[in-house]
């Protein structure tokens, strides 16, 4: 049970799949203007880790190595559409917001990374607390770099108004805006790993 | 267990085997969820035309100058029209916005259907046509208690009569502000309000609007 929890914090501190392993920067930078969006993204992904590196590891003995990767790809395809069908069925407004992002998780390299490096060799229960670590990291990431865009680029957080919207810096909430508050975030980071 | 060594029988039976299931299992989930999809479609719809008119019982769909008008009746009476209205000049492509109308032609409201405008600037076509309402007070201000006066602009659209109103941004000398640094988002979600009123005046026999491009639904006057 103890080498669960360290395989948990794991992907929440050490190996944070955004601060420290620098994957899956595409939805990343591209969902975070606001903190609910990154942290639905995150979520969404978490989901997806969780029940890939689980069937993964489920069937690690099964499938054959020379065909591994496709293999890989097409339960983590299935998994993506359904989190799609299921969100555009029942949260409607947030599949308009996220819409064009969901299907990239397939091809978010921490999915299928953490496939490769780690539910292909580990059993079930250490790949569920593997998944649901790197997911979590992820999420808090994005949660992170969402809130500090929203608040500087419109000056509320999590849609609550916080100070005026007329000074906010718009170039936060645009693309730009996502790459300096990403650098920042990483240096902050690290400096506290350091120490 | 061992693993299966990666024979050609082996991969051909493991990858079919995956691919099947998978596909059984999204087929059974996508029986699901097609049918709540419809539904959450249908009902944006009808939100977007109780947002854009007020009181009505009934509602007739017709078509004019190839946009789809919803004709709404109260009583039997006709109260106003919501009509679904396009532009394909936005800055990332088309915007899909439905325009309310009441008896005389008079805007009464409209929601933004589909938009790829740029995120925090174009986007901000969903509320900066109507009118300023009250401030929500933020947290520093509540604290502080000071106010911040927000700028008064002339860019709402409810309550104005195409017909009278000319529709166009005050750059290319109409009546209505643009957005601060999206002018073009301005004039794509200007013409598409044009464009409405003029399939609405046709079905109607309302004058048609004072600028004479509505119908044609052409908006280049004067470039950036």
């Amino acid at each position: 049970m103890n080498n669960n929890v360290k395989v948990l914090l794991n992907g929440i501190i050490k190996e944070n799949p955004t601060f420290a392993l620098l994957l899956g920067m595409c939805p990343t930078l591209g969902t975070t203007s606001s903190a609910i969006n990154g942290m639905s993204m995150g979520l969404a992904t978490t989901f997806v880790l969780i029940c890939s590196n689980v069937v993964i590891s489920l069937l690690r003995n099964l499938i054959p190595d020379k065909v591994h990767i496709p293999a890989y790809i097409v339960i983590i395809a299935s998994f993506v559409t359904m989190v799609e069908m299921v969100m555009q069925a029942y949260i409607p407004a947030l599949y308009a917001s996220l819409g064009l992002f969901i299907p990239l998780i397939v091809v978010n390299c921490i999915v299928l990374g953490r496939a490769e490096a780690f539910a292909a060799k580990n059993g079930i229960v250490p790949s569920l607390f593997d998944g649901l670590g790197m997911g979590l990291g992820f999420t808090i990431a994005l949660t992170m770099i969402g809130c500090v865009r929203e608040l500087l680029g419109t000056g509320h957080m999590f849609g609550l108004s916080i100070y005026p919207e007329s000074y906010g810096m718009l170039v936060f909430v645009l693309a730009p805006g996502a790459f300096i508050v990403l650098g920042f975030l990483i240096a902050a980071v690290n400096k506290l790993r350091k120490s | 267990m061992a693993k299966l060594e990666s024979s050609f029988k082996n991969m051909v039976v493991s990858l079919s085997v995956i691919a099947v299931v998978a596909a059984g299992l999204l087929a059974i989930l996508n029986n699901i969820t097609s049918g709540p999809i419809e539904q959450s479609k249908a009902a944006k719809q009808q939100e977007a035309i109780k947002a854009v008119i007020s009181d009505f019982d009934e509602i007739k769909a017709e078509e004019a100058n190839g946009l789809n008008i919803n004709k709404a009746y109260k009583g039997g009476e006709f109260v106003g029209a919501a009509v679904e209205s396009k532009s394909a000049n936005g800055f990332g492509g088309e915007i899909k916005v439905m325009v309310g109308f009441d008896a005389q032609g008079i805007i009464t409201g409209y929601s933004v259907l589909e938009q790829k405008e740029t995120p925090g600037l174009g986007t901000q076509m969903v509320t900066w046509f109507k009118p300023q309402g009250e401030k929500t007070k933020s947290l520093l201000e509540t604290i502080f208690g000071y106010e911040v006066k927000t700028i008064e602009k002339n860019s709402s659209i409810i309550g104005k009569n195409p017909a009278e109103v000319n529709m166009t941004v005050s750059k290319d000398g109409g009546d209505i502000d643009a957005i601060t640094a999206s002018t073009i988002s301005s004039r794509a979600f200007l013409e598409s309000v044009r464009v409405a009123y003029a399939a609405y005046a046709a079905a109607n026999d309302k004058p048609q609007p004072t600028n004479t491009d509505a119908n044609s639904g052409a908006t280049t006057n004067g470039g950036l």
